[in-house]
Formats: structure tokens, C-alpha cells, sequence
């Protein structure tokens, strides 16, 4: 690759032997998720014409958590556009401009507020090709911040997985990490359908080791297709955006004890991976879904019904786990919020509970 | 304003100053996580406010605790639901400054834009259904009559002809976007007109101005049982909250033209001064005393304890259901809480 070729120029112009061993190991970077993102939309904003972002603040503010700085001054007005306040309004605005043809990236502040334009997500943007029997595409991207943060209370910490999820015409992408973010956001754009976009606030901010290969301009993810973080042979956990980082940090604590955890990145909702997760569950045994929405007609639902359907019934030693958040608007006070979302320890105790060890009590995250 | 009221919605207008000041500290140092001021507009918010009866029903938005504290809202009940403790009368479920009270009539703010005008307008109708000697009252920003929900809520109320004053604060922002990219038409009072409804342009720091105009809006109001839109004026001299850094896109001389020089807060304490109401002395022991109210009231919060895990399950339906007692359960056991 390109990269590769300059580093490797690099090392021998500098005449240094020790330097040129590196090139047998992977060259890795570091960077937050929020500069995967940005880096992403400034790649696309470069490669075609027909891509802007619209949403509220993303342009001289720079975005409400910063995912468009700098973009405005490179791309100016046209391409970076700030709108007044009406989701129903811009989301509608979006979706007119995919019809006829641009490449919309609609950012909501936080996909609470994305509610108010709901209408104009599923009614035009996901509908409106098959009900033109194909005459007219919508290649719009809606992203923002989607479930739980940290202290904002039931109306901001809302995970909206599970109803995007179900609308047919629409893509359902949930990245986790800054190689998701980056990958899946420029395959996102790239692609003609309209894709819901749910980013993860706390993960902005965290910094991710990536290869090289990420960095590249043209690099991108397969859309419906889910990654294996860490392999194991005694339970599949599979998990989506931030819940992947919970689940992780179990599978460390579970492999102390001897169990050795399968953890699963959906990476995307809709087109979901059911073989990844059949194939995986064939050779645990046991399968543990992880989200931060609610259980009813959650995404833990959806997979528990796939596998009851499915030969891979058949190769399930205990009943699904399923670990979701709490059934109720979520408090904002400290100490009930952090009981209303599923922290490690969760994991931890749902992953034993499919292994058989369970306690006196049902288990506290599940029904 | 009559002459008694006017010393009491200075005095209201002070503390609400006042105690934006230390709440908004109290989020730098990290005692509370987040706040919202609305200074510059305490004569909006209070004057208004003190022009309505106690029984109007209120829907506001989040830039209001003016009116929260005239109707009667306590330093205490501010201080524990922004340190979110076991005596917030909103149980810890809200983000600070998402009061709400039944008695005083007032609804409980909720953050998504424009979605309580509508509810006014369906609480006005029942209120001329059941011809109830009262209004409903609904404040919102001038950024918040972009969404799609004024818009409905205008044309109903029009059209149902129902008893509601839409009190609009017209402050200049929203977050960062300023009012020539909010709209172009002329600022909100244009758009009464457009569904029919009466619509007046108050100069919101004023205090006695908008006291006389909300007063003769809501009389109006009662008397045809039809709405009124009012457009107070006014300015917002702080950020838009914790989370904002106003600087980073408002001029500085702006600030000080508009925001200090136009303060509400000023010019009615140079009329209460010059009408003998007031003095300065009064004035400097009067902050000082709210001032030590304010701080008292917040660190007899932060001393509290935080909201039973016992009244996390309750009030997500109007009884309780058997999985989430379940659940309640369960969470108390993990927690080592067995006998209750």
C-alpha cells in the first residue's frame, strides 16, 4: 500500500538497519473516535462533490461534541451547512436532497431528538424506493449519538437500535470503535440506501490503537458484517458500540477464572450477521447478547428468535442470556443511573449464569 | 404594576440572579454536573410570571426558574434536584433544572424543543371546555419556534380557539446560532399573525412593559377564550449552558452593548431608586442575604444522600408491575440489601 511504500522509503533513505526492522511488524496510529469520524466525513466531503453535512451547529460551532470541526472552513457553506432548530424540518430537508440526488449527512444532536423527524426517516427516506418501485433513491446518512452517556437523564440516553433496526429499506450501522467509525462511515456514505448511523458519545472521546490500513483514504468496512474482537470456546457474547467495551472487559475478567469468552461486534444492526453468531454459538455452546436498550423487543430479542428458528437451536447448552439495559426511562442521579445500564459486572454475571452457575435470585439482567 | 409588586418582582428578578451565579459555579468546581442561567432575562421570565395567576397552568422550557422561584419554589428543592438527592421532589430522574411542581402549576421541563406547545394548547382546551376561570401559559425560545410543534400548536390553538398565551423569549440565541439564521421573517410576532391570532412585541427588559402586556394578554385571553402570542424581547447574556462557551461565537462587544448596558436587572432597580422603593443599601444587604440563602440551601444539599434504589422502579406505570418488582429485587440483592 501506499503508506507501507513511504515508510518503507523512509527507513532505507535514513540507511538505518534497526529502522527497517519495522517494517515487518504492523505500523499502528492512535486516534479518538471523534477523529475517526471527522476524518471520515472530510475524506468523503473531498472524494464526491454531491456529499454535505447539515445538522444543528455542525458548522461555525463546529459540532455540538466537536465531529465537524474544521470542516466548515475547508469545505465552506455549501457543503457544511448549519440549520435552524427542526428535526422534522432538516431531516425532511435531507431526505428531499437524496431524492434528488445529493449525498445528505444528516447529524442529530443526539438521536432522541431524531423523534421529531421520525416521520421523515421512515415514511420517505426508508419507504419511498420501494414504493417508487425504484424510481427514486435516497442515498441519505443519518448519524448522531444514540443510547446511554453519562448523567443526561431519560430524554438523552435513549438507545434507538432496536426500532431502526426493524425498518426495512433502511441499513442499521452501531459502530464501536475508531476502525469502525472510520470504515463503516465511509461505507455508510458510499452506499445509495438510507442508513441510520448510531455513534456512542462515550466513545468520542476514547482513544483506540488502529493500523495503518485504516488511515487510508479508501478504506472501508463491509456494511453487514459483524467482527470477532477476541476468540474463545466457552460462550459467544455478542454485543453492539459501547457495549462491546463491556463485554471485553468481562471476557479479561471471565479468562482469570479459567472461561474463555467469544466476543462478538455486531458492527451492524440491519443487515444483521446471524451467521457469524451461529457459527460461533455452534462452537460454544452458549450464547450471551449485551445492549444498552430495553429488553422487550430488543436486539437480544431478535437474535434469541433467529437462533430459536434456526438449526442453531440445536447447539445451545442453556437458555440465551440476555443483558439489557433496565426497563424503565432512565434516572438521571448517579447511583440509579449506573444500575440502569449494563456495566462488566453484568456481563460477567450474565455469561456465569449461561455457564450454570447461577445464584439463589433470578439473575438481575434478565427476564 | 402596582407599587407593592414591583419592589417583589425586583427582588425575585435578584434572586434568580443570584442564585444562577452560584449554581453555575457550583458546576465549574464539580459539585453539580450541569445548569443553565437566564440571565438577562429575569424581567421576562418574572414579570410575566408575577402578571399571571398562581392557578394559570405553566409550560415552560427550561429557562424559567424565574418563575419557578416567584410562584413559590423553594432554594432547597432547586439545590436537591440539581444535587440530585433523596428530598429532590423529582426523585433524581431529571437532569438539573428540570423542575417541576403540581402545586404551583407548573409542568415538569422536558428537553426536547417546542413539545409543550402543543400541550398548552390541549390544556387550554380543556380549560374552555370546562370553563375554567384560568389560562395556560407557555414560554419558549425564539430558536424552539423553528421546530414543527409551533406551528401546530399555533394553528390549533387558532382554529379551537383556545385560552393560551404563547410567551415567546426572543434572547437573541440559540446555542450558537443567531437570530438572521433562525428565520428571516419578522422574528417570531410575524407568524401570529399568519394563523390568525393576536400578537404583540414587548420590550422583555422591561419589566413594568412586560408586566402590563402579559397582564392585558391574559385578560384577553380569558375574556374570548382565544390565544395571544406575545414576543418579549430580550437578550441572553450568558451561555447557553454549562456544556457552551459563548465566546467562541458571540462578539464581545455585543455582550457589553446589549447584554450589560440594556440589563434588566439594572434598569429596574434605577427606577425602584428613583421612585425612593429602594436603596442600595437595601440592595447590597438584600444579595448578600440571598446569597448566603443560596449557599446554605446547596450545601445542605450536598450533604444529602442520593435517591433510594427503592424509588428507581416506581412511577413507570401508575402501579407497579410484578417484573419490575422483580427486578427491584434482584438489583437490592446484588447490592447486599436483603431485608427490607
Amino acid at each position: 500500500m501506499q503508506r507501507g511504500g513511504k515508510f518503507l522509503e523512509g527507513a532505507l533513505r535514513r540507511g538505518s538497519l534497526a529502522r527497517s526492522t519495522g517494517i515487518a511488524r504492523r505500523a499502528m496510529a492512535s486516534m479518538t473516535g471523534r477523529d475517526a469520524l471527522n476524518s471520515a466525513l472530510d475524506e468523503e466531503l473531498a472524494r464526491d462533490s454531491r456529499v454535505f453535512v447539515l445538522g444543528e451547529e455542525v458548522a461555525s460551532y463546529e459540532g455540538a461534541y466537536k465531529v465537524t470541526k474544521g470542516l466548515l472552513k475547508k469545505y465552506g457553506e455549501d457543503r457544511v451547512v448549519d440549520t435552524p432548530i427542526t428535526e422534522a424540518g432538516f431531516s425532511g430537508l435531507a431526505t428531499g436532497a437524496a431524492f434528488y440526488g445529493l449525498k445528505p449527512v444528516c447529524e442529530f444532536m443526539t438521536f432522541n431528538f431524531a423523534m421529531q423527524g421520525i416521520d421523515q426517516i421512515v415514511n420517505s427516506a426508508a419507504k419511498t424506493l420501494y414504493m417508487s418501485s425504484g424510481d427514486i433513491k435516497c442515498p441519505v446518512v443519518f448519524r448522531g449519538p444514540n443510547g446511554a452517556s453519562a448523567g443526561v437523564g431519560a430524554q438523552h440516553s435513549q438507545c434507538f437500535a432496536a426500532w431502526y433496526g426493524s425498518v426495512p429499506g433502511l441499513k442499521v450501522i452501531t459502530p464501536y470503535d475508531a476502525e469502525d467509525n472510520r470504515g463503516l462511515l465511509k461505507a455508510a456514505i458510499r452506499d445509495n440506501n438510507p442508513v441510520i448511523f448510531l455513534e456512542n458519545e462515550i466513545m468520542y472521546g476514547k482513544t483506540f490503537e488502529v493500523d495503518d490500513a485504516v488511515l487510508d483514504p479508501e478504506f472501508t468496512l463491509p456494511i453487514g458484517k459483524a467482527k470477532i474482537m477476541r476468540e474463545g470456546k466457552d460462550a459467544t457474547v455478542v454485543g453492539y458500540a459501547r457495549s462491546v467495551d463491556s463485554s471485553l472487559i468481562a471476557a479479561e475478567e471471565l479468562a482469570k477464572e479459567g472461561i474463555s469468552v467469544e466476543v462478538i461486534n455486531l458492527r451492524t444492526i440491519r443487515p444483521m450477521d446471524y451467521e457469524t453468531i451461529f457459527k460461533s454459538l455452534k462452537k460454544t455452546g452458549r450464547l450471551i447478547t449485551v445492549e444498552e436498550g430495553w429488553p422487550q423487543s430488543g436486539i437480544g430479542a431478535e437474535i434469541g428468535a433467529a437462533v430459536l428458528e434456526s438449526e442453531a437451536m440445536f447447539f445451545l447448552d442453556a437458555p440465551l442470556v440476555r443483558v439489557t439495559g433496565a426497563d424503565l426511562p432512565t434516572p438521571y442521579a448517579k447511583n440509579l443511573e449506573d444500575l440502569a445500564f449494563p456495566q462488566a459486572q453484568d456481563v460477567v454475571q450474565g455469561v456465569k449464569n449461561a455457564l450454570g452457575q447461577t445464584i439463589a435470585s433470578a439473575a438481575a439482567t434478565t427476564i | 404594576m402596582p407599587t407593592e409588586t414591583r419592589k417583589e418582582v425586583y427582588k425575585t428578578m435578584v434572586r434568580t440572579s443570584v442564585m444562577d451565579d452560584i449554581f453555575y459555579l457550583a458546576q465549574r468546581q464539580g459539585r453539580i454536573s450541569f445548569y443553565m442561567t437566564c440571565s438577562g432575562e429575569e424581567a421576562s421570565v418574572v414579570a410575566s410570571a408575577a402578571a399571571l395567576n398562581q392557578s394559570d397552568e405553566v409550560f415552560a422550557q427550561y429557562r424559567e426558574q424565574g418563575l419557578f422561584l416567584w410562584r413559590g419554589f423553594g432554594l432547597d428543592e432547586v439545590a436537591n434536584q440539581c444535587c440530585s438527592t433523596t428530598k429532590d421532589p423529582g426523585k433524581g430522574r431529571q437532569m438539573p433544572v428540570h423542575y417541576g411542581s403540581k402545586e404551583l402549576h407548573v409542568h415538569t421541563i422536558s428537553s426536547p424543543l417546542g413539545t409543550q406547545l402543543p400541550h398548552a394548547v390541549g390544556a387550554a382546551y380543556h380549560m374552555k371546555l370546562k370553563e375554567e376561570k384560568r389560562i395556560a401559559a407557555c414560554y419558549f425560545g425564539e430558536g424552539a419556534s423553528s421546530e414543527g410543534d409551533f406551528h401546530a400548536a399555533l394553528n390549533f390553538a387558532s382554529t379551537l380557539q383556545c385560552p393560551v398565551l404563547f410567551l415567546c423569549r426572543n434572547n437573541g440565541y440559540a446555542i450558537s446560532t443567531p437570530t438572521e439564521e433562525q428565520y428571516h421573517g419578522d422574528g417570531v410576532l410575524s407568524r401570529g399573525q399568519g394563523y390568525g391570532i393576536d400578537a404583540l412585541r414587548v420590550d422583555g427588559n422591561d419589566a413594568i412593559a412586560v408586566y402590563a402586556a402579559v397582564s392585558d394578554a391574559r385578560s384577553k385571553c380569558l375574556s374570548t377564550q382565544s390565544p395571544v402570542l406575545l414576543e418579549l424581547v430580550t437578550y441572553r447574556s450568558g451561555h447557553h449552558s454549562t456544556s457552551d462557551d459563548s465566546t467562541r461565537y458571540r462578539d464581545p462587544d455585543e455582550l457589553q452593548s446589549v447584554g450589560h448596558q440594556l440589563s434588566a436587572i439594572d434598569r429596574f432597580r434605577a427606577y425602584l431608586y428613583d421612585r425612593k422603593l429602594w436603596t442600595d443599601q437595601e440592595d447590597r444587604e438584600f444579595r448578600d442575604h440571598v446569597r448566603a440563602e443560596c449557599l446554605h440551601a446547596l450545601e445542605a444539599a450536598e450533604r444529602e444522600r442520593k435517591p433510594p434504589v427503592t424509588g428507581m422502579m416506581s412511577d413507570v406505570y401508575e402501579t407497579v408491575p410484578k417484573h419490575l418488582h422483580e427486578q427491584q429485587y434482584a438489583a437490592l440483592h446484588q447490592m447486599g440489601v436483603d431485608d427490607l
